[in-house]
């Protein structure tokens, strides 16, 4: 299957420190594909390498047939990527709407960018609810919706989320894997970072397991379930 | 019609501009003269401290180059009559003339300190510029051809009120284009967030480059309006103390409120007037308000928010020009 993003033999460094070790991996079209694994083993790092945020040392990131490495990050968002990152990084002064304008930034196509507002906020009632309200006053859920709400608005080939569920009640948990399968189906490439690896797996195509910045092990979401490492590691079992 | 729109400040200003010049008398004129250079300087510095949320504190070391490219091209054609034109008319077009190669060289000034410092994120461009200003001091007092530290005397009497507020319109009017186009959006996104924004698509580096250059040149228009009026280009015209004295002026009338930093040119101009007699407490005032305006109001007096936007609130008929 063609692959939209290719990612091979990435090394990150922070200063002296080396966070990512020769990764490598793929997620092709159309496809939920997974990254799990403990904290610090770099799966932000890895997102944040290949969405342009970070220099990687070496490797290569090939997006849509593409050499995008050593590319800044408002250069990748054109070329359809979009990054929804760790800690939301939304615009905190902005209004709701705002904030999901801006994830418009470069289209110039305002009727369609109008009709795929209406799509955020039908995925989203709540935002709608809120469209005027200061973004910095949204509870954490309804930030963790604004950030991947904002991240569609750029209309991206492959969609990056660092870690969607985070610190969110489980109804809401609930509903933020469901609209994730929603935006699958439109057409949008996911690539997914998850501490709740139970919850990725099952809806993951293909999953990836980091460690200590190198792939421990990968398969379909089905296989790495089954595993009885994962599962103790990972799933509690 | 939008030619017309964008001109219509200047062709409703220039009459009120020409009255006031009227009518006042001269120690009038003076403070006057002073409060628009003010809102030149601080509506300009406010472009990038305000709505990039860089942080500039050198804008006298623009003021000085624009002052210094105007100056040597008035001195240099004061009695030449331009073919055609009225002795007045001549004048006039060349005084305009050294005003925008002053803006040239200001803004290119501003390109090349801006370039290299506004790459990086964040807080070289307060410690580039800081040099670049004390670095242009010394590079002009040591050049005989710019009159060294006793700098160009016999500046021609040029600037009148109506140039000074015609000055201001184009500065507040660039000022206000800039946030409500779409390279304003980019600009909140900045001063917000700046990875956020670039994540957003911005090209961040492009954009605060693009308000620094901008900032710069009008910043040279100040310097050049400045010197034609005190009719003396010195290097101690543009020391520190005068950058620092406008970034008080943003900070007061509120980092990216233009209508802020307007009234707080004003207030602080007129301020500095009335503290003349006594002179050796001014600046101590003066920092003293500040510091007391900072405690009780640390966001300064409008924050980021504009009168034109309470205004339009009360009468909704005219649209928003812009989002705060
Ligand atoms: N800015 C930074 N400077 C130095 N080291 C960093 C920085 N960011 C991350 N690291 C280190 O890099 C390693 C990988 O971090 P990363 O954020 O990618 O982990 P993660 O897998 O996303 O963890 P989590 O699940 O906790 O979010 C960690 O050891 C971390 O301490
Ligand atoms: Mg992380």
């Amino acid at each position: 299957m063609k692959a939209l993003l290719e990612v091979q033999d990435l090394d990150v460094y922070y200063g002296g420190i080396q966070a990512l070790r020769g990764i490598s991996l793929k997620v092709p079209e159309n496809q939920i594909v997974a990254l799990i694994g403990c904290n610090g083993a770099g799966k932000t790092t890895t997102l944040r390498a290949i969405s342009g945020m970070l220099k990687a040392s070496r490797g290569s990131i090939r997006f849509a047939g593409e050499q995008i490495k050593g590319l800044r990050s408002h250069q990748i968002v054109a070329r359809g990527m979009a990054h929804a990152p760790e800690g939301r990084g939304i615009f905190l002064n902005l209004t709701v709407g705002e904030n999901l304008e801006l994830g418009a930034y470069l289209r110039k196509d305002r009727e369609s960018v109008a009709k795929d507002l209406e799509t955020g906020y039908r995925l989203f009632p709540i935002l709608f609810e809120r469209k005027s309200q200061i973004a910095g006053t949204l509870s954490g859920g309804e930030q963790q919706m604004l950030s991947v709400a904002r991240a569609l608005m750029s209309r991206p080939k492959l969609l990056l989320l660092d870690e969607p569920s985070l610190g969110l009640a489980p109804q809401v948990v609930e509903k933020i894997f469901s609209v994730l399968k929603d935006i699958h189906k439109t057409g949008i490439t996911l690539l997914l970072v998850e501490q709740n690896a139970h919850k990725a797996l099952r809806i993951a195509h293909h999953a990836y397991v980091l460690e200590t910045g190198s792939v421990v092990m990968q398969g379909t979401g089905a296989e790495l379930l089954a595993s009885p490492e994962v599962r103790k590691a990972y799933l509690g079992d | 019609m939008k030619l017309l729109k964008n001109f219509l400040p200047f062709l409703i200003g220039i009459p009120i501009l020409w009255g006031i010049q009227l009518i006042s008398p001269p120690h009038i004129a003076i403070i006057l003269v002073n409060v628009g250079v003010n809102i030149i300087l601080a509506v300009s510095l406010n472009v990038v401290n305000g709505f990039t949320g860089q942080f500039s504190i050198g804008h006298a070391g623009f003021m000085a180059a624009g002052a210094y490219t105007t100056a040597k091209i008035t001195l240099a054609l004061q009695d030449t009559l331009l073919p055609g034109l009225s002795p007045w008319l001549s004048t006039q077009t060349i005084f305009l003339m050294a005003l925008v190669a002053g803006m040239l060289l200001s803004g290119t000034m501003g390109l090349l300190v801006g370039m290299p410092s506004l790459r990086l994120r964040g807080d070289y461009l307060a410690i580039v510029t800081l040099g670049f200003n004390e670095i242009i001091r010394v590079f002009i007092e040591n050049i005989r051809w710019l009159g060294g530290a006793t700098g160009l005397s016999g500046v021609p009497p040029y600037t009148t009120l109506v140039w000074v507020g015609l000055g201001a319109i184009a500065t507040i009017s660039m000022a206000r284009r800039l946030v409500s186009s779409t390279h304003g959006r980019a600009l909140l996104a900045i001063r917000e967030d700046e990875i956020a924004a670039e994540a957003m698509g911005v090209n961040t580096t492009k954009y605060k480059i693009r308000a620094f250059v901008i900032s710069s040149a009008f910043a040279g228009l100040g310097g050049g309006l400045l010197g034609h009026y005190i009719l003396l280009v010195t290097p101690k015209t543009f020391t520190f103390i005068k950058s620092m004295e406008v970034v008080g002026m943003v900070v007061l009338g509120g980092m990216g409120s233009i209508s802020g930093s307007i009234i707080s040119a004003t207030l602080l101009t007129v301020l500095l007037e009335g503290l003349r007699g006594l002179d050796q407490y001014r600046m101590v005032m003066y920092a003293l308000l500040l510091v007391i305006l900072m405690l009780t109001r640390p966001t300064g007096l409008f924050g980021t928010h504009e009168i034109w936007d309470v205004l339009s609130r009360y009468f909704p008929k005219r649209k928003a020009v812009q989002k705060a």
